[in-house]
């Protein structure tokens, strides 16, 4: 077993593991908090239209993601303000746009394009070193921010009218909260892709908030599980041989019931 | 601008030299959403001391009334000053007691936590929690009875002590003017009468209060006048349920009028049949 850990693939997919367990701990607790699932899944889809472009243009499709990812944040944060209403429409149709430039870039792309697959589905095994410098400014980036208005982010997450009494500034927050989930999505691309990124987003943080009741202690738990399940997924899939996206994704679901179960059994077991 | 904003409130301090001007006045104020219009002809002003209980059925307006005074919903017309100021300004100097059912009931977050959003503003961005802010917290957590409480999560804690911490909350900025809305939903009779005694103490050191519930039993003796809240303001500075305010046009749900209501609220039937 211990061979395989010489592979520098296998270096880098470690390192990629332990890089984005921090962005998904940190991030996934204020998207479960926040109750904003479903708007990542629509982020996490919009970035698919960039790489689709990049591929068609031809330069690195991260940017593309990027590009995109942020591009439908601001959109979705600036429809989430303007109008209040019908916002889970709005998510819906970017989600489904998104998918569709990618796909018709694509076509418009001539020759081999197997590779656009590795971005649905994630191929953590081809991670790059350009990718673990980029997967680790994001990291900066966001904790640095997080860390930065831990107090307003926990304050609007909890009481967002009582924040706008306070004159905060929700909105502001509000844009950067999505746009750190547009970057932290561009992240999980590679490891997971952007099919199953909500589940690698919210499950750990999801299980964390079962057991502990205090948002920083979360965000601990939940890069902690997050680290688990990526390595863990890792490893079962190089033994089994299967897809190592979907082993992770498995590997979070059935810890997830499992801990759904004890905490509703355990009440000792919750803080 | 304002001295009495640093303040400290302690019970026995006595109270003297705040200004005179009422520190919310409302003037022909129309208010709603989207195309509705929710509030119509709103008159009212808030004088110092002040404890205005305003009822009203549910969808009367009772919420959307404190959204204004917050400045969290603009008018459609009229005119509002709060503090003498546009209410984007003037909330500052208000202590916001939230309806308990808008919280996620589950959300991780320590009794103590909560209290200390109250110190948040926008002065306060890059600076994180200082002592300061803790001795505040502590001395409101006391001050509402709470203090054993403070390190215990939010979600633990019964409805009548999750009101008691938001009080504690809306408090620490030393506010001149409190608004609580329907403080006593889900909350037991033993400990709407805590709430309620612990409203009369702030009261008494100085803070006006302006409660608005569509239960009318909530109403309790403290409370220094009455209105009735239903799209129109009823409110004529008085501690009476007028037959006046029941068969006019405002609609003041009688139901709620006819169980339970203290009997010196309700005005003397003067009324012969008109």
């Amino acid at each position: 077993m211990s061979d395989i850990l010489s592979y520098s693939f296998m270096q880098n997919a470690l390192l990629a593991g332990v890089l984005v367990s921090l962005a998904c701990g940190v991030i996934g607790t204020l998207v479960v908090l926040k109750r904003m699932v479903f708007i990542s899944g629509g982020v996490a889809h919009a970035a698919y239209g960039g790489v689709g472009l990049a591929f068609f243009l031809g330069f690195n499709p991260i940017l593309g993601a990027v590009a995109f990812s942020l591009m439908a944040s601001f959109l979705m944060g600036y429809t989430q303000r303007k109008t209040r209403q019908r916002q889970d429409t709005l998510i819906g149709v970017m989600w489904a746009i998104g998918m569709a430039i990618g796909i018709i870039f694509a076509d418009l792309t001539p020759g081999y394009k197997a590779d656009l697959m590795s971005y649905l589905f994630g191929s953590i095994l081809a991670v790059t070193s350009t990718d673990l410098w980029l997967m680790l400014i994001v990291d900066m980036v966001v904790i640095g921010i997080v860390i930065l208005f831990y107090k307003e982010f926990q304050a609007t997450a909890f009481d967002e009218s009582f924040a706008r009494v306070r004159n905060l500034p929700v909105d502001l927050l509000y844009v950067i909260l999505v746009a750190m989930i547009g970057l932290a999505v561009v992240m999980l691309m590679r490891v997971v892709g952007l099919v199953m990124i909500i589940a690698l987003l919210t499950i750990p943080a999801a299980i964390a908030s079962l057991f502990l009741k205090q948002m920083s202690k979360i965000m601990g738990l939940a890069t902690g599980l997050s680290l688990v399940f990526t390595i863990g997924g890792l490893f079962l899939s190089y033994v089994l041989n299967l897809t190592s996206g979907a082993v992770i994704i498995l590997l979070a679901g059935a810890a997830y019931l499992i801990a759904l179960l004890v905490a509703r059994l355990c009440r000792p077991c919750v803080e | 601008m304002n001295h009495s904003q640093a303040k400290e409130l302690t019970p026995d301090q006595p109270q003297s030299s705040r200004t005179t001007a009422p520190l919310v006045e409302i003037r022909n104020l129309y208010a709603g959403y989207n195309r509705e219009t929710i509030l119509r002809d709103i008159n009212l002003s808030i004088e110092e001391n002040d404890f205005i209980g305003l009822i009203g059925p549910n969808g009367g307006g009772k919420t959307t009334l404190l959204k204004v005074i917050l400045g969290l919903l603009t008018p459609r017309q009229g005119k509002i000053m709060v503090m003498g100021q546009p209410p984007q300004q003037g909330r500052q100097q208000i202590g916001y007691v939230p309806q308990n059912i808008t919280y996620d009931s589950d959300f991780p977050i320590r009794v103590s936590d909560v209290v200390r959003m109250g110190r948040l503003g926008p002065n306060r961005l890059f600076k994180s929690y200082n002592p300061e802010d803790d001795t505040i917290v502590m001395e409101r957590l006391a001050w509402v009875d709470m203090l054993d409480h403070k390190d215990n999560s939010l979600s633990e804690l019964s409805g009548g002590q999750r009101q008691r911490v938001y009080i504690a909350r809306a408090l620490v900025n030393a506010p001149q003017l409190l608004l609580l809305d329907e403080p006593t939903v889900s909350v037991d009779i033993e400990a709407r009468a805590k709430i309620y005694s612990l409203l009369h103490t702030i009261n008494q050191n100085g803070i006006t209060i302006l409660l608005v519930s569509h239960d009318m039993n909530v109403i309790s003796s403290y409370v220094k006048t009455i209105g009735c809240l239903n799209r129109t303001l009823y409110y004529h500075n008085e501690k009476k349920i007028t037959a006046e305010m029941l068969e006019s046009g405002y609609n003041c749900p009688v139901d709620l009028i006819a169980h339970g209501l203290p009997h010196r609220v309700l005005a003397e039937h003067e009324r012969q049949d008109s």
